[in-house]
């Protein structure tokens, strides 16, 4: 089958860094990958085009790119499933990397962000002989995180990570949290405490969902920071804005059966923050003069004692 | 110019267990990987690794006679006994840095079973323990700091005074060359399973290690002896782990029967990896196939089973066949996997080249000989890239630096400069493609003097193609076309010594299976084929032979 691609092309030595689109039609098996076409393109069309790829098996990790602007490994994404009556595919490097030439990202960004997190086993004793006894419910537990192959689609499409280089990321946290979570590992609370209090922590992630959507091996970064999020508050770490917006956010509807914004805002705060409270107030005075701004005193729903039954009913089943 | 007490090319798994080996040791190391070491091909291992452990009922006497007796005899029982003997603490030693190996219901490690063993002692991680290996080491070489030097392509072996002091090598993000001198280098750059088509090899394992010692003088020992695995996916030629008949899936012809009883009685589908496929293939050539094909049953195991057990393996027939494993049996046909022949090395590492240490893939021991068994590959790796590492941190005592690395920097650039400059010819592709079709048939699962000589035939055309390869792109930045040109040179030298070996070698044994000579010969060959690049040879090889080493087990009739 003919399949067209346009791919975003770079030369980084052509004055300063040249980019341009370019377009290319090949003819493939019908059961071709992404990869498959592009290599076909490589060897047979334009030996230029610069990319990488080892495995074909969706196992190492290097074929990550936008594939139609969402980040895949293109190994792993079959031409049909995007392309069922020849549309033409749109191929870019990875996002929030820096681009070394055409496909070809920089490892440093995602590398930087995994080393921060002290991605290696830290335990209290190594036995002597033979191995940590420990359950396999526990290491199978963990499997989620292993199966992770760092190949960056996750940092790649993240929402925070465009406006905030410093977060650390959903590929390290899946990696921390395989940390946390090794009962083998000595140091629970404290990389806990450091993940919930670094600057471009586990608060940081805005819950957009896009690390899962796009992540090629079911590791669904967010769902592991939410995990962390929880095991951080359970090793006592209260101390942050996420903190407080969430004890907001749960008290607030409990008690009211909706959301009080107003509070939700100064709660996160923090009542005696006054530098951030004064952030606050532009935004404030600008959603009253709209007309936006929600009630100081908020309306109870009509439905409040049913959510507070919900409540209790789910709070009764965990205890 | 850089400089290294020891350099280690290659990032997988036998590169890091020997990195970590010289770090602990305190000593300056460095990692040279044309890939990032997370992207290396020991990913790719799924099935496990095995260890005879003792506590587990397990004894090493029994993991080394299975091994010898899949090897055909073929294996220097000397380094078995090593690898078997050394094989449980290496295997312990992984779990105390962090493998999340799968545990028993005593918390301690369990095993599953594999091919051509009596016991079930193979270790591991769902079908990802290549991967979770991996992983782990590098997360080690993290936490010490290891030097890597990623995404540089070794291009040629400095030798002073017949010893290795280091290598040239292209910084493929800038395009630059440079020297790394070293007192000792361990060569564990992997495989050439690209020298085939199709393989379930990645794309980087062009044979670079291998290639590089032969163009020193180093010889390549049984390159022969290639391993057909037998269930790999049509087409693409992906691999399915081994582990899906260790957990019980069944191989069924086109009537639907279990054909490997009559094969394998005993042993049934886990008979030794040379065996199956050689089975698959008469059941194919004798018409009860299906397009080439025969089936993968895995539907008795149950879905749940499948996904915690084998998940990737679910992961890839869905993503590439579109078939799902608990509901459909999966097409699977031999397909070319491993390398058992490679860089002669003693049971330390050491290759005939003083300060050239080869472990993993590239090297040869002999502890596979003819045949390798499932998850003996990933244990081959851990052992002696551990031992070449130890025996390197003594070699180097009292060993000097280079002083002639400048030379061979300006001739690898003069060498590279002339690839890049000639007019424009055949792109390096469609020569590999030739090569690589061309040695599948002629050095497949069964093979004759006549396909042998037709695969030698076919790379005498390729070889006076080489010098007609151009290279498209002239920059300088992330070059992989002149990769390629570089690549291909490598792998036409190991497709040299394969088919040389193969010729000299007038028997069937494991996995050179000859038609045209059944049966295996002990009295003339029960010896190692060595190959040596002699350019005053007529095809530029020259094969000599060494014996065997046979200390307890003597040869005897095989059966599964």
């Amino acid at each position: 089958m003919q399949v067209g691609l346009k791919v975003k092309r770079f030369d980084p030595t052509d004055s300063g860094g040249k980019t341009w689109w370019q377009e290319y039609e090949v003819d493939v098996h019908p059961d071709s990958t992404v990869l498959d076409a592009l290599i076909q393109v490589r060897e047979h069309v334009d030996g230029t085009l610069a990319m990488r790829c080892a495995c074909r098996a969706s196992i190492c990790g290097s074929c990550g790119m936008k594939v139609n602007g969402n980040a895949k490994l293109v190994c792993k994404t079959r031409v049909v499933s995007l392309s069922p009556n020849g549309e033409q595919l749109i191929i870019e490097p990875m996002g929030n990397h820096h681009v070394v030439r055409d496909l070809v990202i920089t490892l440093d960004t995602f590398f930087d962000q995994i080393n921060r997190v002290e991605p290696y086993l830290q335990p209290s004793f190594v036995p002597e002989h033979g191995e940590y006894v420990v359950s396999n419910e526990s290491m199978e537990n963990l499997l989620k995180s292993m199966n992770c192959i760092m190949c960056g689609c996750c940092v790649s499409d993240c929402t925070v990570l465009e406006v905030d280089s410093n977060f650390i990321g959903p590929a390290a946290f899946a990696k921390a949290w395989r940390f946390t979570e090794d009962p083998r590992d000595s140091k629970r609370d404290e990389r806990l405490k450091a993940l919930n209090d670094e600057d471009g922590g586990i608060w940081d992630c805005t819950r957009c969902l896009k690390c899962v959507e796009v992540c090629p091996k079911g590791v669904d970064p967010m769902d592991l920071i939410m995990e962390l999020r929880e095991s951080a508050i359970e090793a006592g770490n209260t101390n942050t804005h996420g903190y407080h917006h969430t004890e907001s956010f749960y008290k607030s509807v409990k008690k009211n059966g909706r959301l009080d914004e107003t509070r939700l805002a100064i709660d996160s705060a923090g009542w005696t923050n006054i530098p951030r409270l004064l952030d606050l107030a532009p935004i404030g005075l600008a959603a009253m003069r709209r007309g936006k701004l929600p009630p100081l005193i908020p309306h109870k729903s009509e439905d409040h004692k049913k959510v507070r039954e919900l409540y209790d009913s789910v709070e009764g089943e965990s205890k | 110019m850089y400089e290294h007490d020891v350099l280690i090319i290659g990032g997988g798994l036998a590169g890091l267990r020997a990195a970590v080996e010289v770090s602990r040791a305190g000593t300056d190391v460095a990692v040279i990987s044309k890939v990032h070491p997370v992207r290396s091909h020991s990913n790719a291992a799924q099935g496990g690794i095995n260890a005879p452990l003792t506590d587990r009922g397990d004894d090493w006497e029994s993991h080394a006679y299975d091994t010898i007796k899949g090897s055909d005899f073929l294996a220097d029982q000397d380094a078995v006994v090593i690898m078997s003997q050394e094989a449980g603490e290496a295997v312990l030693e992984l779990e105390r840095m962090g493998v999340i190996f799968s545990r028993g219901e005593d918390g301690k490690l369990g095993t599953r079973k594999f091919g051509g063993q009596k016991k079930a002692r193979t270790f591991y991680v769902g079908a990802i323990t290549g991967s979770a290996i991996l992983q782990v080491l590098f997360e080690q070489s993290l936490k010490m700091g290891l030097n890597v030097y990623e995404e540089w392509f070794v291009t040629r072996l400095i030798i002073e005074d017949g010893a290795c002091r280091g290598v040239v090598a292209l910084d493929i993000k800038t395009g630059e060359m440079h020297t790394i001198k070293a007192k000792a280098v361990i060569m564990a750059a992997g495989g050439a399973g690209r020298v085939f088509e199709p393989s379930t090899n990645a794309l980087i394992c062009t044979g670079d290690g291998l290639a590089l010692a032969y163009q020193v003088g180093a010889p390549l020992m049984d390159m022969e002896m290639i391993q057909y695995h037998p269930t790999t996916l049509a087409r693409t030629g992906i691999l399915i782990s081994e582990a899906a008949r260790g957990e019980g899936a069944y191989l069924l012809n086109a009537d639907g029967e279990r054909f490997m009883e009559k094969y394998a009685p005993d042993y049934m589908e886990l008979a030794s990896r040379d065996v199956v496929s050689r089975s698959e293939q008469t059941e194919i050539d004798e018409g009860r196939g299906i397009d080439g094909n025969v089936l993968l049953d895995l539907r008795h195991l149950g879905r749940e089973f499948i996904e915690q057990k084998l998940g990737y393996l679910q992961e890839v027939s869905v993503e590439f066949l579109g078939i799902d494993l608990a509901e459909q049996p999966v097409p699977v046909q031999p397909g070319m996997h491993y390398i058992m022949g490679g860089i002669k090395t003693t049971v330390d590492g050491e290759t005939s080249i003083p300060g050239l240490y080869a472990a993993g893939e590239c090297a040869n021991v002999s502890v596979h000989g003819a045949n390798r068994l499932g998850a003996n590959s990933l244990l081959d790796t851990v052992v002696f890239g551990r031992r070449s590492a130890v025996h390197a941190l003594e070699y180097i005592k009292g060993v000097g630096t280079a002083s002639r690395a400048e030379e061979d920097l300006a001739f690898e650039k003069t060498r590279l400069q002339a690839i890049l400059d000639r007019p424009k010819g055949e792109r390096s592709a469609a020569v590999r493609d030739d090569m690589a079709r061309g040695m599948t048939k002629g050095i497949g699962v069964n093979r004759d003097q006549a396909t042998m000589e037709g695969a030698l035939e076919n790379l005498v055309n390729v070889k006076s193609r080489l010098p007609g390869v151009s290279v498209e792109d002239k920059g300088k930045v992330f070059n992989t076309d002149l990769m390629f040109a570089l690549e291909l040179e490598f792998m036409v030298d190991c497709a040299d010594a394969i088919v040389a070996g193969a010729l000299a070698r007038k028997e069937s044994r494991g996995a050179h299976y000859r038609t045209d000579m059944t049966g295996r010969d002990d009295e003339n060959w029960l010896k190692h084929t060595l190959v040596y690049k002699d350019g005053s040879q007529e095809h530029g090889t020259r094969v000599e032979t060494a014996p065997v080493t046979i200390t307890r087990w003597e040869p005897v009739e095989r059966v599964y």
